[in-house]
């Protein structure tokens, strides 16, 4: 079943930015790509769990700060070491000026 | 091709060889008995678990024999052919290659005047060095580190929040001299002091004697400590006895060029055991004992291997976790004539370092878990760019230190 949650609008969040967003003990970043996009991710790096909202987005990349593992954030594939491991994404609607993620 | 050293750098050479589409032997020589593993964690996560953490592997079996990549744990290369390009290994066998990595990383230096004491003195690189150590972080424990370092703070850091009582002696009026400013040692001894670790700076051991049952310790100032175990964080040295044996330039490290190559064409060198000139310093010859750096120099080195002839690009970049404090460093200080301070959020802070001609040179920031990373990863990229930022936008918070990239 559907579970759209309102996570935040759009004016929130920086052309190629982030931004973290908690919902149910659980964590997430949402991005804004450079062409006016909308993504969402766990907010942790599966590295070693520092979040990612606090890292920098280049293009389709966010590079985690603590590290710079580097994920794209639109499909979640890991880019190169020390990331292994791909990064769970959630789909994403606009509706007006709010951001609303899909969470299972 | 073969790989001396089966740490990060040498495992990402081997992996990037197979990445660049190279599909003959690849063989990875390491001595010690565990998988390649990620060496950070030893004095972090493997010290302050309250459960013994295995190594963290960098990859699994598998996913070596995968890669076609051949794993000799346990071994050592004692000598290397170069006429006849053959490393020979401590079992008599001989090992042929096209091109030869070495990838030997440093081990700490040692204070042999301290050898007597035997076990209760203790060194930190490897996992069993970090197994060794946790045998003295207990709440009954009491140790004593020798140097006011990075492995030392780190691992004083650890000791503290396992319980154990614990005193860093630092030579140094403060510590970590050489790594970062004044105004950032001054957070990770404040950090320290609160947590109720013993700092000592500006004294040295005078004598340390087996008490039995311990240690006594006693300093140039007359102080005297008592600890179960010593541990000695006085910096790394890098290994080259292998290079020495077999005549290769040796100049602080083993001496490569700008592609990774030793004196002897066929023969490369990677990671903390080299030093190279700096692209970025004007080809100043620096060494780093860095992770991103080992990584880093082991992808080129595969890429040099197969004859890209690419140069080295990558500034220094480093970090160090205590506490809950995460503190980076990109680039070199050296130089620097101007520093700007730059807050990005409660208690974290950048330090921009500035040439007299304006040119940013490096970046230092500490602050909690990752405040400081996006913007010292922004420096970064300035500092490869040779930019000369405006120092008053570096110093507000308002400006989005990326906007400065687009320039």
């Amino acid at each position: 079943m559907a579970n759209w949650i309102a996570a935040c609008a759009a004016d929130d969040i920086d052309e190629e930015d982030v931004i973290r967003f908690d919902h149910g003990g659980r964590t997430f970043a949402i991005y804004r790509s450079p062409d006016d996009t909308f993504h969402a991710t766990d907010g942790l790096c599966t590295h070693e769990k520092v979040h990612l909202a606090d890292g920098l987005v280049m293009d389709d990349i966010i590079e985690c700060p603590k590290h710079n593992g580097r994920f794209n954030y639109k499909t979640g594939e890991a880019r190169g070491a020390p990331v292994c491991v791909n990064l769970k994404i959630y789909p994403v609607r606009r509706e007006g000026d709010t951001i609303l993620i899909e969470l299972d | 091709m073969v790989i001396v050293g089966a740490g990060e750098c040498g495992l990402r050479a081997g992996l990037a060889l197979r990445e660049e589409g190279y599909v003959g032997p690849v063989t990875l020589i390491g001595e010690e008995r565990h998988l390649p593993y990620e060496r950070p964690p030893l004095s972090k996560d493997i010290l302050t678990d309250e459960q013994l953490l295995p190594p963290r592997i960098v990859r699994p079996t598998e996913a070596l024999e995968a890669a076609g990549i051949t794993l000799l744990l346990s071994s050592k290369a004692v000598s290397i052919d170069r006429a006849a390009r053959r490393a020979m290994l401590g079992d008599g066998r001989a090992l042929s290659y096209d091109k030869l990595l070495l990838a030997t990383g440093a081990r700490p230096r040692r204070l042999p005047q301290l050898d007597r004491l035997g076990e209760r003195v203790l060194y930190l690189r490897g996992y069993d060095d970090a197994v060794a150590l946790r045998g003295y972080l207990d709440r009954r424990s009491r140790l004593a580190v020798i140097g006011g370092g990075f492995i030392g703070l780190e691992a004083a850091a650890a000791a503290r929040q396992r319980g154990a009582a614990v005193a860093v002696i630092e030579a140094q009026p403060r510590v970590l001299m050489r790594a970062v400013p004044a105004e950032i040692a001054e957070v990770v001894t404040a950090r320290h002091a609160a947590a109720g670790v013993d700092l000592i700076c500006g004294d040295g051991f005078a004598e340390i004697a087996d008490t039995g049952n311990g240690l006594g310790i006693s300093l140039t100032s007359g102080r005297r400590l008592e600890a179960d175990a010593v541990l000695v964080g006085v910096g790394a040295v890098p290994e080259t006895a292998l290079a020495e044996r077999s005549a290769l330039a040796i100049d602080n490290g083993i001496a490569v060029d700008e592609t990774l190559a030793t004196s002897d064409p066929h023969i490369f060198a990677a990671g903390d055991c080299c030093s190279f000139p700096s692209p970025v310093y004007d080809g100043r010859r620096i060494r780093l004992e860095a992770w991103r750096n080992a990584q880093d120099q082991g992808a080129l080195a595969a890429k040099n291997m197969l004859g890209a002839g690419l140069p080295i690009e990558s500034a220094p970049w480093f970090w160090s976790d205590q506490f809950e404090l995460t503190l980076q460093v990109a680039g070199i200080a050296e130089g620097a004539t101007n520093v700007v301070r730059r807050d990005v959020a409660e208690n974290a802070f950048i330090l921009f370092h500035l040439a007299p001609d304006g040119r940013l040179l490096a970046a230092s920031g500490i602050g909690p878990g990752g405040a400081v990373g996006r913007d010292v990863r922004i420096a970064e990229m300035l500092i490869m760019r040779r930019a000369i930022p405006d120092p008053r936008q570096l110093a507000s918070p308002e400006l989005r230190l990326k906007s400065l990239l687009a320039g």
